[in-house]
């Protein structure tokens, strides 16, 4: 999940006695699967709820571009180089989609980067591990990928029109990804011994933080529960991951690789995989920036939008220039 | 300088000839940037063969408060629908 912990900065789930006639006819309107529209009229928490929400998943697309990004200049061909361009300028363009997106409910795209950089805002926590090999841009596609359309196919239904119809987008393009990271396993695994043990190598390291990316338990969450209230949030943290666990195990049966986890175990009677304890400390850790990462990617991130700067300018300067000209020629 | 680039309402045109369809937003300079950068945003995959840009600014929408007054009446006059009118089945191309 690209937005983890989400707070609506609510004590408790809104009860429909304890709201106003407005906040009932909202809640009637999201009941009856109405969506919501950013001139409509929102109660405040929703709308802040939101701008969090959606932001936070913004950041990590942007973000979610560096450890990739770090490949570009090492694929191992022309059409692996061309591919992994593609999709990250596909990442590049879902923080689009989304900021504008967040945009509709009245923060700017510059408030919205300056706090990412003030670090009051997260992205997800998986953004800030290594890519040390190219097997990484395998299982980042595969796993990564895989876990974010598994959270963003349920959002295509959220309550939030602009939200919702950003993540159909997404979800189209997502599965681009998806594939193009299962295809380079599936070249490593049928490679040599070394290659399938780069693979093997990667899997080890991205399975336990792409199971991190659902975020902790939140059966007894209170801002999850106003989320779901919300439709905002369609599924919990942990029904997702183990729709993930599910659908992930037997794509790494087929490769021959081994899921790194002692605990796994298929159980007839759910019809579910169990799976080990998530160190939940480790995850906790990453979120406040202890990660082996955080600090190198807010670095390049504030250091890209530095360096950009006098492009931004220069660009606003040529604009003005540009329409003062033709303002004298039409007088 | 640092001022914020414009919002702009980016509209696209598929390839069979429907109409410009809204498809997001972005950022940009002027009407040209946004013209390139919704090319490279929206039009990725075979989108359309057509973009249109207007200035968020310029767009004035009705207020969500007036959806009754304005679009209410339509449903009293169903008379507008052709299926109003039942048609003997002998009747043919009609």
């Amino acid at each position: 999940m690209y937005a983890q912990l989400v707070e609506t900065g609510l004590k408790q789930v809104q009860e429909v006695a304890d709201m106003t006639p407005e906040e009932r006819a909202f809640q009637a309107r999201i009941d009856a699967d109405i969506k919501i529209e950013p001139k409509d009229w929102m109660p405040e928490a929703y709308r802040r709820t939101l701008i969090r929400q959606i932001q936070q998943h913004a950041h990590s697309e942007v973000v979610g571009m560096l450890p990739e990004g770090n490949w570009i200049t090492r694929a191992p061909s022309l059409q692996r180089k061309a591919i992994l361009m593609a999709k990250v300028q596909d990442e590049a363009g879902h923080g689009l989609y989304l900021y504008c997106a967040a945009e509709t409910l009245g923060v700017s795209r510059d408030q919205m980067i300056a706090d990412l950089h003030a670090g009051k805002v997260k992205y997800s926590s998986i953004f800030n591990y290594p890519t040390l090999t190219w097997a990484d841009i395998g299982a980042i596609g595969w796993l990564v990928d895989g876990a974010a359309i598994m959270n963003q196919i349920p959002l295509c239904r959220c309550s939030f029109g602009p939200y919702a119809r950003a993540m159909i987008r997404v979800c189209k393009e997502e599965s681009f990804h998806q594939r193009q990271g299962f295809d380079i396993m599936l070249t490593l695994c049928r490679g040599t011994q070394s290659q399938k043990a780069m693979a093997q190598d990667a899997l080890d390291r991205w399975w336990w933080p792409s199971l991190m990316m659902f975020g902790p338990s939140d059966a007894a969450s209170v801002h999850s529960a106003q989320s779901a209230r919300w439709k905002i949030k369609l599924l919990s943290n942990d029904e997702l991951r183990q729709r993930f666990v599910d659908q992930t195990v037997p794509q790494a049966d087929y490769l021959g690789l081994r899921i790194p986890d002692d605990k796994l175990a298929f159980d007839e009677i759910t019809g579910h995989y169990a799976f080990g304890e998530i160190d939940w400390q480790e995850f906790h850790d990453v979120i406040k920036g202890h990660g082996p990462c955080n600090r190198d990617r807010m670095r390049t991130r504030v250091g890209a939008w530095e360096e950009g700067a006098w492009v931004r300018d220069a660009a606003s300067a040529h604009a003005e220039r540009r329409a003062a000209r033709a303002a004298r020629h039409a007088a | 300088m640092n001022a914020e680039w414009p919002l702009w309402e980016v509209f696209i045109r598929s390839q069979h000839g429907l109409a410009h369809k809204h498809v997001g937003s972005l950022h940009a300079p002027d009407a040209e940037m946004a013209i390139k950068n919704a090319r490279d945003v929206y039009t990725r995959r075979n989108e359309g063969i057509s973009i249109w840009v207007a200035r968020s600014a310029d767009i004035h929408a009705s207020a969500p408060g007036d959806r009754a007054a304005l679009f209410d009446p339509a449903n009293d006059k169903v008379y507008r629908h052709p299926t109003f009118f039942p048609m003997p089945e002998e009747v043919k191309h009609i």
